[in-house]
């Protein structure tokens, strides 16, 4: 790797005049580069093409590699227990008997319900409130803003471990130990890493807009609601999406606080199935393989949907502040 | 959806008449504008005392108690801390996390610099090599579990049947002690996509106009590397760092996944046991709620170490161009 990377210069010496695609340089002089559009137009920066050739290759072998297990999983939930493990990606005996069991074995469709709701219900509401701080801290001025806010960006430093213990018992206390609502009612207060790519967002937003909507005879609910959220609709994807990931996929308070197979959601109901067709003797590898297909396949559509927005949303989120 | 009004004083307009009046009526905006700001940051409010401070409070005071949910708790002092310090178990996940978290770090790190770099070249197809090196990320830590069983069994898994085909006789990653931890940071090496984003990002935004520079004034790749890429993007790697240091820390779903769990027998899972899933099993497997707050404490302070020497080294190497 080392003699390749010394052939292909990034902008080194070694190559006295780069080809240059000639697109490519013309965007790259004329667009300012800003951290969306810079990943869209890929190749902003004039490149050799033996680069660019080397770069596919090895994208290409590693994104084999990325790839590749998906691929085998899927292909697996289709064979026999006997041939779970041949790797073979076209089954020698192709059944569809593992979905049939599984759904037979485990309320697989009522555990993806349960998930639903409480992903649709912790995304919702956790992408209102952050947002409604996250404009509490970005329009108005106030004496303490800034020390509060400080606090908001704190708590992101605090390990869930040492609020865990205590939240169970708030939870406990009321009853609520057992049903959905602690995996999702927590978020009706807003989460801090939200808060804070959310009023990032609105800071970037002409103040002038919002002081004008107020003259005009807006209240100040009205502004925020009719004018700044709409605006705001990209991070506000980003958040969404980025919650429903969260829940989607969030183990350890299903394992707290679900006790009956009929509330499990998905990841709870597949760690139970990895226990009882696992753990509890012969491994009955067919049926945890395709209920693993099952858990990971909304999430793969949920990503196809809104790829766009997850990647910005990544990259912006990380680098800003 | 129509809008809910929440007006705090309902709609006065503010047309104030008298010289004299407008200081008062001055005021009286300025006290309703601090009251709509309280409304909105109500939610977040609320939620930092009822699940943040308080919690925080209380799990100090588990921490010096011994409870088990049934009975009220029992204050014991610093027993439960003096009690870690000689739990073998405690020493065991402390050390299998460290062991973990030294290791995993670096290569995530490099794994996703190096594919970043690579994305950065690979002109108009990164887009949709961005998306596969993605996709990982999207997939349940549980699914990613139990891949970690099936592809990485010692028999038969994909991973030792494709380094048989290079003469390599692969151990036995999912039971052999030795070889558990170095088999679940390998597969964590799957899930660096978001990470990868976060460093394309910066690659894309270091000004052309350095490399120019840099060229004309004869320096080669490594230079250029050194001189320019690396300060340039050292604020995004730096928050990649410290950002999967203390997601490190704290693992839990994988290995709890493919190691722990009703029935397990067959597995040496004292080899996976990191510090988070020994405080759960604490807190709601053995139900030692003062001792697991107790835990918690520790992972605080081991984090904030952690961070802290992070953020100290980082000074030097770490650029910040002009005052962003």
């Amino acid at each position: 790797m080392t003699g390749v990377d010394v052939d292909l210069p990034v902008g080194g010496a070694a190559a006295p005049a780069p080809r240059r695609d000639a697109a490519v340089a013309a965007a790259a002089t004329t667009v300012p580069p800003t951290d969306a559009t810079a990943l869209r137009d890929g190749g902003r920066r004039p490149r050799t093409r033996a680069s660019r050739v080397f770069a596919w290759i090895a994208l290409t072998l590693l994104g084999v590699i990325f790839v590749y297990p998906f691929v085998w999983l899927v292909s697996a939930s289709f064979k026999p227990r006997t041939e779970v493990f041949d790797n073979k990606l076209i089954p020698d005996t192709f059944t569809l008997d593992n979905y049939v069991t599984v759904w037979q074995q485990a309320p697989l469709g009522l555990w993806l319900m349960n998930t639903v709701i409480v992903t649709v219900l912790a995304a919702v509401t956790v992408t209102f409130s952050s947002a409604m701080v996250a404009w509490g801290f970005a329009y108005f001025r106030f004496r303490g803003r800034g020390a509060l806010f400080a606090l908001v960006l704190a708590t992101m430093m605090l390990p869930g471990a040492v609020t865990m213990i205590p939240t169970f018992l708030i939870w406990n206390g009321l009853g609520q130990v057992g049903t959905l609502t602690p995996l999702w009612a927590g978020n009706l207060f807003g989460s801090a890493f939200y808060i804070f790519l959310l009023r990032q967002f609105f800071l970037g937003l002409p103040r002038d807009l919002f002081e004008a909507a107020r003259i005009d005879g807006a209240s100040q609910f009205g502004v925020f609601w009719r004018i700044a959220l709409p605006l705001c609709k990209p991070a506000l994807a980003v958040v969404l999406v980025f919650e429903v990931q969260a829940v989607w996929t969030d183990l350890m308070r299903a394992l707290i606080y679900l006790r009956d197979s009929a509330t499990f959601t998905v990841p709870r109901g597949l760690k139970s199935l990895v226990d009882a067709f696992g753990f509890g003797g012969e491994w009955h590898w067919e049926i945890i393989v395709t209920a693993s297909v099952i858990t990971t396949i909304p999430m793969i559509i949920v990503f196809f949907i809104a790829q766009r927005q997850i990647i910005d949303g990544v990259a912006s989120s990380g680098l800003k502040g | 959806m129509t809008i809910a009004p929440a007006r705090p004083g309902g709609r006065v307009q503010e047309h104030s008449a008298a010289p004299g009046e407008r200081e008062r009526g001055r005021r009286r905006a300025r006290r309703r504008n601090v009251l709509s700001a309280l409304l909105f940051l109500s939610p977040w409010m609320i939620g930092f005392v009822v699940f943040t401070a308080w919690p925080m409070i209380y799990s100090g005071y588990l921490s010096l108690t011994d409870y088990d949910v049934i009975n009220d708790p029992n204050f014991v002092g610093f027993q439960n801390y003096v009690e870690m310090g000689s739990d073998p178990k405690i020493l065991l996940a402390l050390g299998n996390t460290v062991f973990f978290t030294l290791l995993q770090v670096p290569l995530y790190v490099i794994v996703s610099l190096t594919l970043a770099l690579l994305l950065d070249r690979a002109g108009r197809a990164s887009g949709f090599f961005r998306t596969v090196f993605f996709l990982p990320k999207m997939t349940p830590p549980v699914a990613v579990g139990v891949l970690f069983l099936l592809l990485f069994n010692g028999q038969n898994g994909l991973l030792n049947t494709v380094l048989g085909w290079f003469g390599i006789n692969g151990p036995a990653w999912t039971t052999d002690p030795a070889w558990v931890k170095p088999g679940l940071i390998l597969m964590s090496l799957w899930t660096v996509g978001a990470s990868i984003i976060i460093l394309l990002a910066a690659l894309r935004n270091v000004p052309t106009e350095l490399y120019e520079s840099a060229k004309l004034d004869g320096a080669g790749f490594w230079r250029t590397s050194f001189s320019i890429t690396l300060p340039m993007i050292s604020p995004a790697l730096f928050f990649v760092i410290i950002v999967n240091t203390i997601a490190a820390l704290q693992t839990f779903d994988e290995a709890y996944t493919a190691f722990f769990g009703a029935g397990n027998t067959t597995y040496s899972n004292d080899a996976a046991l990191f510090y988070s899933i020994y405080l759960f099993q604490q807190a709601f497997e053995f139900l030692n709620m003062g001792y697991a707050s107790a835990m918690a404490w520790g992972l605080f302070v081991v984090i904030m170490i952690v961070t802290a020497i992070q953020l100290i080294v980082s000074r030097r190497f770490v650029y910040y161009e002009g005052d962003r």
